[in-house]
């Protein structure tokens, strides 16, 4: 039952290529905010640990992979590898800070860390380009075979296929047994040290890892838009990821992809109605989820297979 | 052999002495109680010993190492184990789940990402077995926690702690809250301890202090008041006066 749909979700996901091939560049969008979100479900959803500013591991990938590439290396899965690495080294280096005290320390350090990079990153347009964004990222086709076309079709399966991949392994790591160590964190913070558990290493590990993850989503953002703009370090982007997170359900890896697929259909279809609209109607589908708990969409869905079935 | 030990082990929360120049042997295999009214500093003690809480003064010794500089989960690997007088649980595990994650953490595997909990089956099968041997009905098992009777889920407080197979065992009032229904497996669970386990008991319940304990250290404001085997502690004029509340009498 469970496998078969997940096996629905994947080959839906793959099938919207064909269902809706008008919209190829905005799913390509939208797999890349899922691999995102992941990274922050991760962190946040398996671990318990708060953050405003994961924008910042995004940003640092976009910015690493374009510079790479406008460089003249625009071998796409080098630029990868490069925006994991490099992010993973800021999550470990910026790591001790976030994980000093509590919650509220946690978002203040994690929101100006990437308030900083987002200034550097406007201050120094000689490297960035600055306001004017990134510009003359050269892609060299995808294992040397698949060129990007002007139709994202391309684009469409690459970045499906690195979530793809990428969601494996976060399947694996949290079935593991330090996956089940993250979780007893968040259950209980004060019960692991007294189980034997280094509590700070596991944490150091899991913020480390999803730095690389939302590199990884920053990369394919600009390799996919041969792009980066300021917009790869927002605020917005953190927050939103947040946002995205809680609608689809924490600590549950669909619930990671089903709230990015959702708020990013829900804010394309509702906002060529009217801005107004779409926030409106984002706030009230928020106020209603977090009140019914951290289960958001995916737990709402389960709900509803379980009231079907009895 | 001596199993714990502390100097001169003293504690302030500000400008109160909440422990004071605490002085305690326990030899290995030891039953020993430390008792005291609320507030005596016996929980303040048991932070010192595990590490929760760092000394103002004096050290803390296991098994012959000196242990004083060493974090929680450092002293866990030497040996440590704690129960909690508030229970510290994990409300959404079961308590398969959560013993399993206790076992994986005593066999150092917590760090591995590459193979699902699932595939460390003899681990899950000696959660089992330890649950079993608490007498943990298999639905309760496959239970969440925070839906467990709260007898169950304080007997889950120290299965976590066993699951650690600690050469010493602090118990923090393990009965502290049970009903009586529900107290015998508690008090069982206590009386079943392996003997070879040095155990620190902290109880309020005097009626299993006394069966249970071998020497027994009074405890008031912070300070060692008596110490000695439990015929001994039950005669002293100043036990009574300070910890059951009766005036000394001569
Ligand atoms: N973190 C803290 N900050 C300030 N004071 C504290 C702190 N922890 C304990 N105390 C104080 O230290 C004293 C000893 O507390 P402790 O919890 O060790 O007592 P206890 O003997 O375990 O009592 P009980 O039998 O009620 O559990 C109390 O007066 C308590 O208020
Ligand atoms: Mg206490």
């Amino acid at each position: 039952m469970r496998l078969a749909l997940e096996a629905a979700f994947w080959l839906l996901a793959l099938a919207s290529h064909w269902l809706l091939p008008e919209q190829l560049p905005l799913l390509g969008q939208v797999w890349i905010v899922a691999l995102f979100v992941l990274s922050l479900d991760l962190l946040v959803g398996f671990a318990g640990v708060l953050t405003l500013g994961h924008a910042a591991f995004f940003g640092l990938g976009a910015y690493a992979a374009g510079i790479l590439a406008q460089q003249g290396w625009g071998e796409p899965l080098s630029g990868l590898l490069l925006a994991a690495l490099l992010a993973a080294l800021l999550g470990l280096v910026t790591a001790p800070l976030v994980l000093h005290g509590g919650d509220l320390p946690a978002l203040m350090v994690t929101l100006g860390l990437s308030l900083m990079l987002a200034e550097a990153a406007n201050k120094l347009p000689g490297i960035t380009g600055g306001a004017d964004g990134l510009l003359g990222v050269e892609m060299w086709p995808v294992l040397g075979l698949f060129r990007f076309d002007l139709f994202g079709r391309t684009a469409f399966f690459y970045a499906l296929a690195v979530l793809f991949l990428l969601f494996l392994l976060a399947r694996l790591i949290t079935a593991s047994p330090f996956g089940l160590a993250l979780r007893g964190i968040r259950g209980n913070a004060r019960r692991m040290p007294a189980l034997g558990t280094p509590v700070r290493a596991r944490l150091v590990a899991v913020y480390a890892l999803s730095a690389a993850y939302a590199g990884v989503a920053g990369a394919l953002l600009a390799q996919t838009t041969q792009f980066v703009s300021l917009d790869a370090l927002s605020f917005q982007r953190s927050a939103e990821g947040l946002l995205m997170l809680v609608l689809g359900g924490l600590g549950a890896l669909y619930g990671a992809l089903l709230g990015a697929v959702a708020f990013t259909l829900a804010h394309h279809i509702l906002s060529e109605m009217s801005p107004l609209f779409w926030q409106f109607w984002i706030g009230v589908a928020l106020v209603g989820l977090a009140l019914a708990g951290r289960g958001g969409l995916l737990g709402l869905g389960a709900l509803l297979l379980r009231r079907g079935r009895a | 052999m001596t199993a714990l030990a502390t100097e001169g082990l003293s504690r302030d929360f500000g400008g109160f002495r909440a422990v004071a120049g605490i002085d305690l042997v326990l030899a290995q295999g030891a039953r020993h109680a430390v008792i005291g009214p609320n507030g005596a500093g016996k929980t303040t003690l048991v932070n010192l010993l595990t590490g929760a809480l760092r000394p103002t003064a004096g050290r803390v010794r296991l098994g012959g190492e000196d242990v004083t500089a060493l974090s929680q989960h450092a002293r866990v690997k030497r040996g440590l184990a704690r129960t909690f007088q508030i229970n510290q649980l994990f409300p959404e595990f079961t308590p398969v789940q959560a013993v399993t994650l206790a076992l994986l953490e005593r066999e150092g595997l917590t760090a591995r990402w590459w193979r699902p909990v699932s595939a460390h089956g003899a681990v899950v099968a000696e959660a089992r077995a330890l649950l079993d041997s608490l007498r943990f009905a298999p639905a309760e098992m496959r239970a969440a926690t925070r839906s467990l009777p709260y007898g169950r889920q304080r007997l889950l407080e120290i299965a976590l702690a066993l699951a650690l197979r600690p050469r010493v065992l602090l118990l923090d009032e393990p009965a502290a809250g049970v009903p009586p229904g529900e107290s015998r497996a508690v008090l069982d669970a206590v009386a079943a301890l392996p003997r070879d386990v040095t155990v620190l008991l902290i109880e309020h319940d005097m009626d299993l202090v006394f069966r249970f304990a071998e020497r027994i250290t009074v405890l008031a404001q912070g300070a060692v008041l008596v110490e000695g085997p439990p015929a001994e502690v039950a005669r002293d004029p100043r036990v009574r006066e300070v910890y059951l509340g009766e005036p000394a009498h001569g």
